[in-house]
């Protein structure tokens, strides 16, 4: 491993933190009334629309693994298709675990789900851009020693992070504060994006840290 | 790693006869597997749920003795330490490890497998060899008892505990329901005012016809002081609340003969609802008034307002819905505005408002009571250092000056603050901020003799109760123990001197008389009165009123001696009333720190024990602590009996528990202590721990407190997803195949059977999916707005407890300990126990509780019987906790019922084809719970163990609820949310202890009739 790859993945990172801020700022200019508490849903849009743009491209350009050998359109074309399947699938998915915790079943549907779809993008569009659609390589990267380089660590790192942050989002739901961000589904979904932003700040620190330490198996 | 194959020990324990003869029965090879499997893949998915850590527990070279090409030697998995990963005493081990011992078959060696007693069981402490049937049945009888015994002493600590710190925070009082009525007076002797021909009058004659009653929340004494007025050099007032009821000072300084200002000194606790009980009763409210119905806050003592009822006067009430519940349908006329949210400043107050003045002037009313909020609610929100705060008083200020020009001569008027608050506005405790609160009495016709005093006088909060009863021609409440302001009773306008005086001696007589009719009465029902006082008292006030009837006698008494009078009955009043502070309302901080204590020592002990609970020696241990506890016992009572105090028994008990449990612990250290690393006190793998320190800290705050019942499925969901996830990072979920790399797989992985692995994965989601199902059924707490209670709560909860208990019979299924139930599968059970309290409709607050449930087969009462009604609406509350407490062993035992199950698909995999067709008899039969048996030291300790553990996750529990009430004592929401959840906790803790002991008996009673009769059978067959 190389430190030309972890600054690398640092920028990346970096460009991640930056299209937070920019789907935070930008709208402002265009849209009246712009906040994120007030207006959440739309900034919940923006700022999935964002992320999953800046990552997509940072996929294309950067290419972090070895694209397959096979690139004729029409399995381009089924892939990306595949993972938009996958994208909504696992949106779904987690509206469903969302609704398991305790969310409302029948109202504020469009908030929960458009909140499932915010932590997707944080969590499986990632996974899409870097493993593909292959639910087996996911569940290899999400297991012990199943990582196998460090983009796939970040990725682990930033992933658990996002759902830590989504966890401990749902704290302050019950307390009697009645601030504006502790409606359902708000304070998960800033929870989720502290989460991630945190995990993006740390996960390149911590690979630095432990570079002696890490060793991926099959490079 | 070491290779699984030749991880096999030499040392197993001894077989009796039985266990030679049932050999068929064994399946050793499983075992292996299972032993085995703790290094890796091969092991199989489900047993391994419940123990993350047993992957890193992994090698213990030392205690492993290879014998490598043996295939059928015994395998201990000694390897599997679930407790916490790592090992403190790998050297014991291995010797242990190494001692051979004989008569080891290959196969049940149950015996050692998995708990790490097995370094302890040293060559001295061999099983009895000669005749072990017997000998087994003997000393494991012996070791039954003393782990009951444990279990019972352990109870018995944390009783004592929760009963040292329900004394100290928790002052109960008899609530008596007699009435003073107006035909009957409150002692011998004429009534001298009362009977002189007015019909209307009751005890006395009444000086007021009508009454307004402006009751300003949290009007502390100095909001209402009146301002020195300041000369020109000094700084003006700059505090937002100093001087803003300049009506009251005007009319202080214009009127002096018609209105005074007190400073009133409420009780604690400094809450609204036990200040407006004791501003109605006369009484000092304690948080439990013994006796009270607790299916609604309604008063039953005798009270003011009911007494106004009764003489037929109109009562017309607005503001605060507080008295709704206190006197429900009391009033001839009522608006009710809610309470609850304190961040509301006006609704309330423009509510009274828009009806108050309309009211008045429409003359419909005797008694008007107008009670504000804003004034407390601006204290919550702002703090009264606050601009809001001086706007707020402004108001009242108004109000106040509307009402004084609207008053007729028949009018008292009569402005009080039910308590005061701190410098932060909070309120509910005992600080001289809190207690002092305004009381300010006018009158549109003279009504004092005197000048107001420079300094305002103070007065007791209570002293109201039998003024205002007096004033208004009404009986004195009967439970009143408040001394009326005889300041009140001077005639005015009557000159002389000794009339007035007369006057005042009178009124005070009838109110001692009333106070002494109580005390007779009180004592009688209840014991908690110090008795040498009481009969002080009785002379004292025996002595005054020989006096005054003297003096009735001879009229042309000097005026001294009627002042003596006024002093004696003054003297017994304040006498009675000190008496009762002190048995009724006062924190005993002492006590209430001791009982913590006690529970922490109480959750340690556990949290030590059940470490270190397979330790052998268990009945020295067990003797010390009790002997201990005896003596100290007696020592104290002697002391106690020495120097003359009352003997307490709550005090005794805790003596008993410190006396034992400080030798123990003590021994405990001693013997142990040095020995181990401190790390391995704490062997709850991490986010257990945390999700325990979530649960503990969620007990500090009444929001979580309020909505536990949301909060314990997420956590309880939180913990389920976290194993599932922490399975599948381990590698133990799926098939090996599909998670590591080609390359990189382990060559011993010979495949893992795929369904266990997604039989967990889908054990845990419809666990998740009935968690949330159950949350349907759960019943609205109070005061939460936008929460509705579900439709199908009555009918359904029977069904919710079915689907609950049938989904926690999933969790040990999954559970894989031989011998060691581990920390998550307790801590989840004990989270079960919760949710399922939640679910079957109840909540922690006393007017939830499902009173109908004392009718069920007793469709016409129960009589004069309190104890069935009592027991059957217990056991309705807390049947949760019962049954998972009775049904905890099963978390034991339930691996081993599953072995049936699961045994034949585990072994086909394996593909040891050889192996299968040598035994083929032992796959038919799985010995199942059988092994236990086989180890009835290990059985017994690992019982034991699992008590233990679940007493400590419920004694955190325990724990955090005295913390928090007695941290937060001063909260406004302390007798709402924290007392209430703290009592129902402890009452759980106790049903829970007494069902943990009663189902491990079971257990054991059931492990002894089965070893009876085996031993019979082996007797039969060899004849």
């Amino acid at each position: 491993m190389k430190d030309t790859d972890i600054k690398r993945l640092l920028y990346t990172h970096l460009l991640c933190i930056f299209s937070i801020i920019l789907s935070i700022c930008i709208p402002s200019f265009f849209l009246e009334n712009f906040s994120i508490l007030e207006t959440h849903l739309t900034w919940l849009c923006i700022c999935s629309v964002f992320v999953t743009a800046v990552n997509l491209v940072l996929y294309l350009i950067v290419k972090p693994n070895a694209s397959s050998k096979r690139s004729s359109i029409s399995y381009k074309v089924t892939r990306f298709l595949k993972c938009c399947i996958y994208f909504l699938m696992s949106c779904f998915f987690f509206h469903v675990i969302f609704v398991l915790y305790g969310a409302p079943l029948i109202e504020l549907v469009l908030e929960t789900f458009l909140f499932a779809v915010i932590l997707s993008t944080f969590t499986t569009v990632p996974c899409l851009c870097l493993l593909g659609p292959n639910i087996k390589a996911w569940l290899r990267v999400f297991s012990r020693n199943g990582v196998t380089s460090i983009w796939e660590n970040s990725l682990q790192i930033t992933t658990i992070s996002s759902f830590i942050g989504t966890w401990l989002g749902a704290f302050p739901i019950p307390l009697d504060w009645e601030r504006p961000w502790q409606v359902w589904p708000i304070s998960c979904t800033l929870g989720a994006t502290f989460g991630y932003v945190a995990g993006l700040v740390i996960s390149p620190l911590w690979i630095y840290w432990n570079r002696k330490q890490l060793t991926y198996k099959n490079n | 790693m070491i290779p699984s194959n030749s991880a096999s020990v030499a040392s197993a324990a001894l077989l009796g006869e039985l266990l030679r003869r049932r050999r068929q029965m064994a399946m050793g090879r499983r075992q292996m597997a299972m032993g085995r499997g703790a290094l890796g893949p091969l092991c199989p998915a489900r047993a391994y749920l419940w123990c993350p850590c047993a992957g890193v527990a992994a090698a213990l070279p030392g205690a492993v003795q290879g014998e490598p090409g043996s295939p059928r030697s015994c395998s201990h998995s000694v390897l599997l330490s679930p407790l916490s990963g790592r090992d403190p005493y790998p050297a014991a081990r291995s010797l242990a490890c190494q001692v051979p011992k004989p008569g080891c078959p290959g196969e049940g060696q149950a015996a050692t497998r998995g708990s790490r007693a097995v370094g302890r069981v040293g060559p001295g402490e061999a099983q009895p060899p000669l005749d072990p049937a017997s000998g087994l049945c003997c000393a494991g009888r012996m070791q039954k008892i003393s782990v009951l015994l444990f279990l019972a002493w352990v109870s018995f600590l944390f009783y004592a505990g929760i009963a040292l710190f329900t004394s100290g925070f928790l002052l109960t009082r008899l609530e008596l329901t007699n009435h003073s009525s107006c035909h009957e007076p409150p002692g011998p002797g004429s009534l001298p005012w009362g009977s002189k021909g007015k019909p209307g009058a009751c005890w006395m004659a009444s000086r007021f016809s009508r009454l307004v009653l402006v009751l300003v929340d949290a009007l502390r004494f100095d909001f209402a002081q009146p301002q020195p007025s300041h000369g020109p050099g000094e700084p003006p007032v700059s505090l937002p609340f100093l001087g803003k009821l300049n009506s009251l000072q005007r009319i202080l300084e214009i009127q002096p003969h018609h209105a005074r200002l007190y400073q009133s000194k409420a009780d604690p606790p400094t809450t609204t609802m036990q200040r407006l009980k004791a501003l109605t009763t006369g009484s000092l409210p304690t948080f439990i008034d013994a006796g009270s119905n607790f299916a609604s806050y309604a008063i039953v003592e005798d009270n003011l307002i009911k007494q106004l009822t009764n003489a037929g006067r109109h009562v017309v009430f607005m503001g605060d819905d507080t008295w709704k519940d206190l006197f429900p349908g009391a009033f001839s006329q009522a608006f009710f505005f809610p309470s609850f949210n304190v961040r509301d400043l006006h609704t309330v107050d423009n509510g009274i408002l828009e009806h108050l003045y309309p009211t008045m002037d429409g003359g419909e009313w005797d008694v008007l009571i107008a009670h504000f909020l804003g004034v407390d609610h601006c204290g919550h929100k702002y703090g009264p250092h606050h601009p809001e705060m001086a706007k707020k008083l402004s108001q009242m200020d108004q109000v106040i000056q509307g009402l004084v020009e609207r008053l007729e001569n028949d009018t008292l008027l009569v402005v009080i603050g039910d308590h005061g608050m701190t410098i932060t506005g909070d309120h509910g405790g005992d600080s001289d901020l809190e207690i002092s609160a305004a009381l300010f009495l006018y009158s549109p016709k003279a009504l004092f003799p005197r000048v107001p005093p420079k300094e305002p006088e103070i007065v007791p909060q209570i002293s109201l109760v039998p003024t205002l009863a007096l004033l208004l021609g009404l009986p004195i409440p009967f439970g009143n123990i408040g001394e009326v302001m005889a300041e009140l009773f001077a005639e005015a306008e009557d000159s002389q001197p000794h009339s007035s005086a007369l006057a005042q001696a009178s009124a005070l007589h009838l109110n001692a008389q009333q106070v002494s009719r109580f005390l007779h009465t009180y004592s009688a029902a209840a014991q908690n009165l110090q008795v040498k006082e009481l009969h002080q008292l009785q002379n004292l006030f025996s002595k005054a009123s020989a006096d005054y009837q003297r003096l009735l006698q001879s009229p042309q008494g000097a005026e001294a001696a009627l002042q003596t009078v006024i002093t004696e009955l003054q003297q017994f009043l304040r006498g009675v009333r000190a008496m009762c502070i002190e048995s009724w309302a006062r924190f005993s901080l002492g006590r209430m720190a001791g009982g913590a204590a006690l529970l922490a020592a109480a959750c340690f002990l556990c949290l030590l024990v059940s470490q270190w609970a397979t330790y052998p020696g268990f009945h020295p241990l067990l003797l010390t602590p009790m002997a201990c506890g005896l003596a100290s016992t007696i020592v104290c009572a002697g002391l106690l009996a020495t120097t003359g105090l009352k003997l307490d028994p709550v005090v005794l008990g805790a003596m008993a528990a410190v006396g034992s449990l400080l030798p123990f612990l003590w021994k405990a250290w001693a013997g142990w202590g040095s020995k181990r690393p401190l790390a391995a006190l704490f062997p709850i793998p991490g986010p257990v721990l945390l999700f325990l320190l979530i649960r503990f800290a969620a007990f500090f705050s009444d929001s979580f407190v309020v909505a536990e019942a949301r909060a314990t499925p997420f956590l309880l969901g939180s913990l389920i997803l976290l194993l599932v996830a922490q399975l599948h990072w381990e590698g133990k979920l799926l098939p090996p195949k599909l998670l590591t790399i080609p390359r990189l797989c382990f060559s011993a992985s010979a495949g893992q059977p795929r369904h266990s692995g997604t039989h967990a994965l889908g054990l845990g989601v419809g666990l998740l999916l009935c968690i949330r199902l159950a949350g349907l059924f759960h019943r609205c707490p109070e005061e939460t707005p936008a929460c509705h209670s579900s439709p199908w709560l009555s009918p359904l909860a029977s069904m919710s407890f079915l689907l609950l208990h049938l989904l926690a019979a999933g969790i040990p299924i999954t559970t894989p300990g031989p011998f060691t139930v581990p920390w998550q599968a307790v801590s989840a059970w004990a989270l079960m126990a919760t949710q399922t309290f939640y679910s079957l409709g109840h909540q922690p607050v006393f007017p939830a509780i499902h009173w109908h449930a004392a009718f069920v087969g007793f469709p016409e009462g129960h009589g004069s019987s309190t104890w069935l009604p009592a027991l059957l609406v217990g056991a309705n509350t807390f049947a949760s906790h019962l049954l998972f407490a009775v049904g905890c062993p099963l978390l034991l035992l339930w691996p081993f019922l599953c072995e049936s199950q699961g045994a034949r698909k585990r072994w086909q995999p394996l593909g040891n084809e050889a192996e299968a067709r040598v035994r083929p008899e032992e796959e038919e039969e799985p010995r199942m719970e059988m092994r236990l048996r086989d180890a009835p030291h290990h059985f017994n300790a690992a019982l034991l163990q699992l008590g233990l553990k679940y007493l400590f996750v419920l004694g955190i529990q325990i724990l955090a609820c005295a913390l928090a009430a007695s941290i937060l004592r001063r909260h406004l929401m302390v007798w709402k949310v924290f007392a209430p959840k703290f009592i129902f906790e402890a009452m759980g803790f106790i049903v829970s202890s007494v069902g943990l002991f009663l189902g491990i008996a079971l257990v054991m009673r059931v492990d002894g009739a089965v070893s009876s009769w085996f031993r019979q059978l082996i007797l039969a067959q060899q004849r």
